[in-house]
């Protein structure tokens, strides 16, 4: 303990005393969090707007069209002269065969690269191949709508000769890749956050280097890596590009994946990229259209916090 | 080669053990033998000419400062040490006549053999159960009646079964500190190991717990070679029946613990443990 006495200077007590900062404190903590909630509050009304409008104009939608023969109707001929139909089943299908087909390609090879980077690449693998990932992720999606219709469709078929121009498949292809980076990087943000001393527990019991990838870290990671499969569904779910370019406009409720298809998205883009007149179902089609796409990606987003608790292992 | 290796030794021992003047004359036979052991971290030398016979069915202590490379000892008894990278080694370590280093003797081999505890207690978030079946699944037991059985009586080795026994489905980490460091005590003993190594298993324990897992050594040693890094000096003299003094990466003094305690050969030994450095 210094002896006060032996001192020249004011203790440190009546220097803060001094400077009497408090005051200056008190009315920046007093403005701080209004302006921050004022902040906050302008993307939560936009959220707010964007889906009142959607709603808004998807109950106008169902005032011209029967809410029953739209989400029950296996016909989409929103074009048709004579008698135009508004189910939207096709067009669920043609969404669901895309995000089948991208998650079996993503899953597989995301988990393997997450595996990969977390367990196995040396410090300075990882630095080259984290940057590359990135990249892929960062590719204007209209890039990847052209490499599926210019370069994988023509490749398939020369595997499939059947392979129409406008398919499910290679656009589902594509899309996937496009969204193993995120399974990659999130899953390997899990598995990374899996402490040392869990892997070293099962090391020194003699398990293999895979071993404790599939039954330590993985385990430990699921809740994570759940999550990052989810929303890279979610993201097949709503990706629009890729299968404007590639998938066709035929909206077609069955099990093909070698013909022209039509997801939601597209659909969208179809009429929003037309001259549909305002007022007419089919322009009030599209916010149905997109109000039933912000219910399956909301359904994701639920989905995947429910997975992150529920699959939650404590360490 | 290892049968010629394992009577060489045995033949050694015989023609040692009257020579080896403290050592007791029942002495047991060594299972690991550590010979001019080096190590470096980088350019960091850890170890330096360790030379150290450990045998079976006794409970070794390895006592030092900290940083004199205890940690780093126990753990190349195991090869773990080599997970770090930049790690190199000279010298040999034989466990029962083979020496570990060997390119055709497998890690995964030696370290079913040898099962480590580590100064954290560190179960896997899984169920009691399946943190000690874990081992034995991984290799290959897959019957859930033997399976149970090995639970079952690991737990209890491990002196933790009545604590347990209603909940084995519950994940391990609901469990305090000291349940969880003899749930991994249990999880070590499930492949039935020949030798346990234990880095300061009990530094994050309270009184009682560690009272338990003394009184647990006490009792393991019947069955399995015991080699625990402490920093409490009365721990190791209530437990082990060998004590090694290590200081700066050497070992400098290795003898049976009442000695080291009592009459120490080296005065750097004598003020360790009665407190004047370290
Ligand atoms: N991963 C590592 N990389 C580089 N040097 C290391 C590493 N681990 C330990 N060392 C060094 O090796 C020496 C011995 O460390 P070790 O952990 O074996 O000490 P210890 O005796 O176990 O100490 P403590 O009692 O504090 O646990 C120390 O000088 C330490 O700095
Ligand atoms: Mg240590």
């Amino acid at each position: 303990m210094v002896n006060p006495t032996t001192r020249e200077r004011a203790s440190v007590q009546e220097l803060i005393a001094k400077a009497g900062n408090n005051k200056r404190k008190k009315i920046i903590e007093k403005i701080i969090p209004v302006i921050l909630f004022l902040i906050a509050g302008v993307s939560v009304l936009t959220t707010v707007g964007i889906v009142a409008t959607l709603i808004f104009e998807t109950v106008t939608f169902f005032r011209q069209v029967p809410i029953l023969s739209f989400i029950f109707g296996t016909e989409w001929l929103p074009f048709s002269n004579k008698e135009p139909k508004f189910g939207i089943l096709p067009l669920i299908v043609g969404t669901l065969k895309i995000t089948l087909i991208a998650v079996v390609v993503a899953v597989p090879i995301g988990l393997a690269a997450a595996i990969y980077l977390s367990e196995y690449a040396t410090d300075n693998a990882r630095r080259i191949i984290k940057p590359v990932l990135e990249v892929l992720a960062g590719v204007p999606t209209i890039v990847y709508g052209f490499f599926a219709l210019t370069f994988v469709t023509p490749v398939l078929q020369t595997i499939i000769p059947d392979l129409k121009i406008f398919n499910a498949l290679s656009p589902g292809i594509v899309v996937g890749f496009m969204i193993i980076p995120m399974i990659a990087s999130l899953s390997e943000d899990a598995m990374s956050a899996v402490p040392n001393a869990m892997r070293e527990g099962a090391l020194a019991m003699g398990a293999t280097k895979f071993e404790v990838a599939m039954k330590v870290v993985l385990p430990a990671a699921l809740s994570g890596i759940l999550a990052s499969v989810v929303l890279a569904t979610s993201r097949a779910i709503g990706e629009t590009m890729i299968v404007s370019l590639a998938g066709g406009s035929t909206p077609r409720f069955d099990a093909d994946f070698t013909g022209s298809i039509q997801t939601m998205t597209a659909y969208i883009v179809q009429v929003s990229t037309g001259d549909a007149g305002y007022g007419t179902p089919i322009y009030y089609s599209i916010y149905a259209v997109g109000f039933t796409l912000f219910l399956f990606t909301l359904l994701m987003n639920f989905l995947a916090s429910r997975i992150t608790k529920r699959f939650r292992e404590a360490y | 080669m290892v049968q010629l290796m394992n009577r060489t030794d045995k033949e050694t021992q015989a023609a040692v053990s009257p020579v080896e003047a403290p050592i007791r004359e029942t002495a047991k036979p060594v299972v690991y033998d550590t010979k001019q052991l080096n190590l470096w971290y980088g350019s960091h030398h850890a170890l330096k000419n360790i030379d150290l016979p450990i045998r079976e069915n006794e409970v070794t202590a390895i006592i030092g400062p900290s940083g004199c490379g205890k940690s780093t000892y126990i753990k190349t008894l195991n090869r773990m040490v080599e997970l770090v990278d930049g790690v190199r080694t000279s010298g040999e370590i034989l466990y029962r006549g083979r020496n570990i280093f060997d390119a055709k003797y497998s890690v995964e081999e030696l370290r079913t053999r040898v099962g480590m505890v580590f100064q954290k207690p560190n179960p896997f978030p899984k169920s009691i159960y399946d943190n000690i079946a874990y081992g034995p699944r991984i290799h290959g037991i897959k019957n859930k009646k033997i399976l149970d059985e090995i639970v079952e009586q690991s737990l209890r080795g491990a002196a933790i079964w009545d604590e347990v026994k209603d909940r084995l489905s519950t994940n391990a980490y609901s469990l305090s500190g000291g349940q969880q460091q003899r749930i991994c005590i249990a999880r070590a003993l499930a492949i039935e190991p020949d030798v346990i190594l234990m880095d300061e298993p009990t530094s994050a324990l309270d009184p009682i717990s560690t009272l338990k897992v003394e009184e647990l050594v006490q009792e393991l040693k019947e069955n399995y070679s015991i080699i625990i890094v402490t920093h409490n000096m009365q721990q190791a003299a209530r437990i082990s029946d060998k004590t090694a003094f290590f200081l700066n990466g050497e070992v400098i003094e290795f003898d049976d613990t009442n000695k080291i305690f009592q009459n120490p050969a080296d005065q750097r030994t004598e003020d360790y443990i009665s407190g004047r450095f370290g």
